[in-house]
């Protein structure tokens, strides 16, 4: 493979598609698929092979659309054909979508979505650019809208240290949570001495609700694949991990499939667009704990070992994956590379505020009309977020907080809805951008049931090995269920604070050190909800904050 | 490569190698800072989190055991707020299992024991969380009682790193922890371990014991895995 033979790929398959009269983009995600997806496709190909139209119409599987609440997904599109998105599709409207839109040229408008809503208007697609729109499981879809081409010019054109200097001055930080500067984490890496270095991209996303990793990885592996082995080449390894979680077969199949494609066409493996560089992905499935997720967790699991965190230092840049060097990135970091690369890193360091680059995707659930998975512009307001992207609240109640972070993340009051979403913003408010969870709370929600609700996740998750976390999070459970039970003194209160800010202080890693942020972000802000269900005046259901 | 780094210890200078830990240099310099999980001549595990000290600049204290000294670092290893934070520590330790000492063989032999002590631990304000727990009294010399265990995994370590054995390791996670022997079959079956009691002598508590002791009877002699190293390092043994 050269960069002609690459652009001959990308030609040929553009050509394809432009002599169709149509194509119908099926979401074949996970969230799509359980909603009936499989049977609109069937039902999709069998009436146009009834109407003789199977010359004309390619029906494709693709990754997500974003609107998974609304699923299942479908897109009409083709050369000279206005495109047009249908939601909530059964197999009887795909039926008649075939016979009134494909074969009649009228939109079936009882199943339209409105292309021109906030919810798609309000959303910069970088890293999704491709997510719904290419057959995640042929390569040459992917090679047609650029793909691969950074990881050529980067090869051909770029040194390592520019590749590094390129990523740095973009101003990527880390999407796993922490938000870690990449390049300057990948000129680490490629500083250190040792003959083998590893890169890992962790796609283990063990936060309640988050799915934006999973998403990325079904909908377009090849962008995770060719962000690896552009890291790969900057820090100079030739070997790659990606960690998927047990839980996703979907993404693990396709990642298989794209890594077998992209070694066939020679852009991963040996000699890569016959270059002297070298690059392997193989693929390693964790036994879901959400512990693993952590690097150095992380990392243990992938040596077989008991996935337990270690302290740091040493970090994973000096010694990670067998005491080497070892680069690890979350996913959807992977999948900013690749533009960044190719549009240069002033493209990207345009979008988003001072000090968070780029966009940031979100998995928006919770009490919101639109439920899905969003990918905005960093320093958007968490207002444009719940009320235009995600149409506001249903049932006519009222917005009362969004919880980021997941369990290391905390509650953002109504207050503060216009505050941008960055990563030092959301940190000052008590809660964190983590990786990407967002769930909407609308007045109904105690906000002590849903600190306990996080205690019992990290109570369960804990791996036991430090005894503030292990023993602490325990008791807050248990502090919290007497509290909601009624039976807890305000003694008992001052208990469970002072055990919160022990833990956060002593744990050694992550998981423990942020465990206590969902009741101490909700104790901020609805401290009168806590103390509502003291022994004495023990209220049950919700406060009274009744919608005006 | 050896060279040699200044610090500053609770306001005192102090010199140390630069490979040495935090701990190692308070433990030279006799400043009496608590441990559990941490053992002469094993590994570091920085698991019961006892050894914190504050160190300048640093977000959050700093186990001791496993933070290598660096050039310039200020330390305090008694502040007040440390003080209060180990006490909770050994109150979650305390209300984890069923530590009635009066009952127990080790009872004024113990490192738990003695940690509440020179903390000043007087009451528990935690629930007790009393476990379902069981005892294996499978092995013909020693007996194995979950309910005093505080998973440090002192047992192991020196098991795998001393002895070579590897009996003993760690399953479930969270509260739910336990020590097994090899794949959770009694300590009696296990074909790997060689009875040598270097896992009774380490244990910190009185999970571990001799068959046959009673209330307070038993004594650990810990000192002997460092024997041991420095035996096996300086070659001072033949056999
Ligand atoms: C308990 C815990 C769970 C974590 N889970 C994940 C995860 O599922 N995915 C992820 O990318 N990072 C996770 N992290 C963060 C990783 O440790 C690490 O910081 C990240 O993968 C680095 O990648 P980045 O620099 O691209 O963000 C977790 C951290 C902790 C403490
Ligand atoms: S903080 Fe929790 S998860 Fe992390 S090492 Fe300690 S026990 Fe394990
Ligand atoms: S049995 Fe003893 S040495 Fe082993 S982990 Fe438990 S307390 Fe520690
Ligand atoms: S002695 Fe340092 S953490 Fe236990």
């Amino acid at each position: 493979m050269n960069r002609i033979e690459l652009q001959a790929i990308a030609d040929k398959e553009i050509e394809r598609q432009q002599e169709l009269k149509c194509r119908v983009l099926c979401c074949a995600s996970t969230a799509c698929l359980s909603s009936g997806g499989q049977e609109v496709r069937k039902a999709l190909q069998d009436e146009l092979k009834a109407a003789g139209l199977t010359k004309d119409v390619q029906v494709v599987a693709t990754g997500c659309k974003g609107l998974c609440s609304r699923g299942p997904v479908v897109e009409v599109t083709g050369p000279a054909q206005e495109r047009v998105l249908y939601a909530n599709v059964t197999a009887e409207a795909a039926q008649q979508i075939v016979r009134q839109h494909l074969v009649g040229g009228q939109p079936v408008n009882d199943y339209r979505l409105d292309a021109d809503s906030p919810f798609f208007t309000k959303q910069v697609r970088v890293v999704l650019s491709n997510s719904g729109i290419v057959d995640p499981e042929r390569i040459e879809d992917y090679i047609a809208r650029q793909g691969y081409a950074a990881l050529g010019h980067a090869l051909r054109e770029m040194t390592p240290e520019e590749v590094c200097l390129a990523i740095r001055r973009s101003g990527l930080r880390g999407r796993g949570g922490a938000g870690y500067a990449t390049g300057l984490k990948w000129d680490l890496v490629r500083k250190a001495d040792g003959r083998d270095k590893y890169v890992i991209a962790n796609g283990d996303e063990g936060d309640p609700g988050a799915y934006m990793d999973r998403t990325l990885m079904e909908s377009d592996p090849h962008r995770v694949l060719e962000g690896m082995a552009l890291a790969g080449y900057a820090v100079g390894a030739e070997q790659g991990f990606l960690y998927v979680r047990g839980e996703y077969p979907l993404a693990v199949k396709r990642l298989e499939r794209a890594i077998k494609a992209a070694e066939r066409q020679g852009v991963l493996g040996s000699r890569i667009f016959d270059s002297n560089f070298n690059f392997r992905v193989d693929i390693r499935i964790g036994a879901g704990a959400f512990v693993c997720g952590e690097e150095t967790a992380l990392m243990s699991s992938i040596m077989g070992r008991r996935g337990e965190p270690r302290p740091r230092p040493p970090y994973p840049a000096q010694s990670g994956l067998w005491n080497s060097p070892t680069l690890i990135n979350n996913v959807e970091t992977f999948g900013n590379i690749a533009p960044i690369i190719l549009n240069g890193p002033e493209w990207y360091a345009a979008m988003g505020t001072e000090k968070s680059k780029g966009t940031k995707i979100f998995a928006l659930t919770g009490n919101v009309n639109n439920t899905g998975l969003i990918e905005v512009p960093m320093g958007i307001t968490l207002r444009e977020i719940v009320f235009e992207i995600g149409g506001g609240i249903p049932d006519g109640r009222t917005f009362k907080a969004a919880q980021t972070g997941g369990p290391s993340g905390g509650c953002i009051p109504a207050e503060y809805l216009d505050t941008p979403v960055d990563y030092e913003s959301l940190t000052a408010l008590g809660s964190m951008m983590g990786s990407g969870g967002l769930i909407v709370m609308d007045d109904q929600t105690s906000m002590v049931d849903v600190a306990k609700f996080y205690m019992e996740f990290c109570m369960d998750e804990s791996c036991g090995k430090c005894v503030p976390c292990r023993v602490g999070t325990a008791q807050m459970h248990r502090l919290l269920s007497r509290l909601i039970a009624g039976e807890a003194s305000a003694a008992d209160l001052a208990t469970l604070e002072e055990l919160c800010r022990m833990v956060k202080a002593l744990s050694l890693c992550g998981l423990g050190q942020s465990a206590p942020n969902p009741i101490l972000s909700t104790l901020k802000y609805f401290r009168a909800e806590y103390e509502a269900r003291l022994k004495s005046g023990a209220a049950h259901g919700a406060p009274s904050q009744e919608a005006a | 490569m050896e060279t040699v780094v200044t610090l500053t210890l609770n306001g005192e200078m102090v010199s140390a190698r630069a490979d040495q830990t935090l701990l190692d240099v308070i433990r030279e310099q006799k400043i009496d800072l608590p441990t559990l999980c941490h053992m002469q001549g094993l590994s570091e595990r920085g698991g019961c989190r006892l050894c914190v000290v504050e160190v300048q600049g640093a977000p959050r204290p700093m186990a001791a055991c496993v933070t290598p000294v660096t050039e310039g670092m200020v330390v305090r290893t008694h502040t007040p707020e440390l003080e209060h934070q180990r006490r909770l520590v050994v109150e979650l330790l305390l209300a984890e299992r069923n530590h009635v000492c009066a009952v127990c063989v080790v009872n004024g032999h113990c490192d738990l024991q003695w940690a509440a002590a020179k903390l000043g631990v007087a009451s528990v304000r935690y629930e007790y969380l009393h476990p379902d727990l069981t005892m294996d009294a499978s092995h013909a010399r020693f007996v194995l009682d979950h309910n005093r265990c505080i998973l440090c995994t002192r047992c192991v370590r020196v098991c795998d790193e001393v002895e070579g054995a590897h009996t003993w390791d760690i399953a479930g996670r969270g509260i739910k922890t336990r020590v097994i022997t090899d794949l959770s079959r009694p300590w009696g079956d296990s074909p790997s371990c060689t009875s040598c009691g270097k896992c009774v002598q380490v244990c910190p508590t009185g999970a571990l014991f001799e068959k046959g002791a009673t209330v307070a009877e038993m004594t650990k002699e810990r000192d002997f895995v460092g024997w041991i190293i420095r035996g096996r390092t300086k070659r001072e043994w033949t056999w």
